[in-house]
């Protein structure tokens, strides 16, 4: 990557004003039917000016809806979302030109060229001289006569982001943006995120890259079955319990071992990973389970765990109490 | 460039790439307009054959622009995403609709030109017409038919609309006075096109054409097609699938 484009991502333009209401975005009670199912029932979270929400879940699970509501596309059956103090549906053209949306897919005209669509969606924004800027910045600057239908998905999802960031954007709306990208991309695009949010926009980030959004994000909202079963900041999820990982030659009774711990524990392979509560004894009478079975204990490692456990942990126990 | 030019320039661009579509808004009526005045085989009530065609084709090259074109180019937009992308910026509905009416104002400038021209060479000479009428046939005959176009495009899936705009373009060529007066179809068929909105749109043209007295009962017939196309379109249009 050239210094000069370094430098264009450093620099990401976003527009601040100072905002003095205490969440940027504030969603309360929202409800969403469609004909068929609720998508989306009593959801209630806020996110802090400048922070990176990360919003995960399973497929179908009300994230997709709950942006869209947020973003004005779509209409919420009840329940109040304020964006930057305004009404997505009342005041939508005013929020518009302070936000940023990519949403999941498409939205371009196959036959459209990449600088073309670029170039008008800064008109509308008011930002004409944006464009030279934003196709640096996502790297498509060797692409501006291709039209959408040649792009690959990964210059897809750069050029969407591009169109979402003409807004210069105090607040932006991000569904899934490193779907389908290659690492490269990926990479590229987190950077542009990570930028983002130091120069103060917040971040709405819906992802399935539990990676990612552990990496990037201050806090977390968890949906389940159109519910919400977290919404902390990170540390707060993931500082509770800590994970323990061990590796062992033996056939161990996995069942057995999630008892006697009183804890789940999932394997793979030779590999063991036990999800626990801040425990002092802990790791005392793990090994000494260990030791009266006469099983080879080896790589026992103690830290915070993935965002990947503690979902897979929450999920099980919203299943649970479905049942 | 403020929003609505840089969004009546897109429009723009887009239909030009269409190439298809030029089949349609100017290679059809052009070519109806050339065969059936050198061929001489239809009934025009007294008319020479170029004077009876002319005003038709145009009701014809309106009904392209507004309804099929507009239409269809809408119904892929709705199905890509477009518009529903286009719903984040600030745009708005309102100068979304007025750059997609501009952009459909400047096509039909265009065949009207055109018809004119062939026309012109084909030996039409218009020496009563009534440009006041001609004007306000158009205009109305583009709101009307552009709310048909739109409630179609609002509500199909692109594929289904693109067949449907076609073939609604194919029935009304036939039965709406294009090239064909309606005295000269079956009873049934008649009662029913003599309601149509480009039989309407054809008779008004053609009154204004050729300088004869205005159709009130056309301009009542169109006027109630715009009014309910347009509140159907604002009330079915759904802005993504």
């Amino acid at each position: 990557m050239s210094k000069s484009q370094c430098e264009l991502r450093t620099l990401m333009l976003v527009n601040m004003r100072n905002s003095t209401a205490e969440s940027a975005l504030s969603v309360r009670d929202l409800v969403v039917d469609y004909s068929d199912l609720r998508a989306v029932a009593n959801v209630s979270f806020d996110a802090k000016p400048g922070s990176v929400t990360a919003v995960i879940g399973p497929n179908g699970a009300g994230k997709t809806t709950t942006m869209e509501v947020c973003s004005g596309v779509r209409t919420a059956t009840s329940g109040t979302v304020s964006v930057l103090g305004l009404d997505p549906q009342r005041d939508r053209l005013k929020m518009n030109s302070r936000i940023g949306v990519m949403l999941q897919d498409g939205g371009v005209y196959p036959s459209a060229r990449v600088g073309e669509v670029l170039e008008h969606y800064c008109n509308l924004f008011g930002n004409r001289q944006r464009a030279k800027d934003l196709i640096l910045a996502v790297d498509l600057g060797s692409k501006r006569q291709d039209t959408w239908r040649k792009l690959s998905g990964g210059e897809k999802q750069r050029l969407s982001l591009a169109l979402a960031l003409a807004a210069k954007p105090e607040l932006i709306f991000l569904d899934e943006p490193t779907s389908g990208v290659d690492i490269v991309g990926r990479d590229l695009i987190r950077e542009i995120v990570g930028n983002l949010a130091k120069s103060g926009c917040t971040v709405i980030l819906a992802t399935h890259e539990l990676d990612e959004a552990q990496r990037m994000a201050d806090h977390v909202v968890m949906f389940n079955h159109g519910r919400l079963i977290a919404n902390s900041s990170l540390q707060d999820l993931l500082g509770t319990n800590q994970t323990v990982t061990l590796r062992t030659t033996n056939e161990i009774d996995i069942a057995a071992l999630a008892k006697h711990m009183n804890c789940r524990v999932e394997q793979n392979g030779t590999e063991i990973r036990l999800l626990q509560s801040s425990d002092a004894s802990f790791i005392a009478r793990l090994s000494t389970w260990f030791a009266k079975n006469n099983f080879v204990l080896n790589d026992l490692s103690s830290g915070t765990p993935r965002l990947e456990d503690v979902y897979r942990e929450l999920n099980s126990a919203s299943k649970r109490v479905d049942k | 460039m403020n929003p609505f030019r840089s969004q009546l320039r897109q429009e723009l661009i887009v239909m030009a790439r269409n190439g298809e579509q030029l089949l349609l808004l100017v290679g059809i009526p052009v070519l109806l307009l050339v065969f059936f005045s050198q061929v001489d085989i239809l009934p025009t009530q007294g008319l020479s054959s170029i004077a009876f065609l002319v005003p038709g084709v145009l009701g014809l090259a309106v009904m392209s622009s507004a309804m099929v074109s507009l239409g269809i180019a809408t119904g892929f937009e709705r199905s890509y995403g477009v518009l529903r992308r286009l719903g984040t910026t600030p745009l708005g509905t309102r100068r979304l609709v007025f750059a997609k009416v501009t952009a459909t104002l400047f096509i039909e400038i265009g065949q009207l030109f055109l018809i004119t021209m062939v026309g012109l060479a084909l030996g039409w000479r218009p020496a009563d017409a009534n440009w006041p009428v001609i004007v306000v046939a158009i205009a109305l005959g583009t709101i009307c038919f552009a709310g048909i176009g739109l409630t179609l495009a609002g509500r199909l899936r692109a594929e289904v609309n693109l067949a449907a705009q076609n073939g609604l373009y194919l029935v009304l060529l036939l039965l709406g006075g294009v090239i064909l007066p309606n005295g000269e179809l079956p009873q049934v068929a008649e009662s029913f096109a003599q309601w149509l909105p480009s039989t309407a749109l054809s008779e008004l043209l053609r009154a204004g054409v050729n300088g004869q007295e205005l159709a009130t009962n056309s301009l009542v017939v169109l006027a109630v097609w715009s009014i309910t196309a347009c509140a159907c379109a604002v009330a079915f249009f759904k802005w993504s699938e």
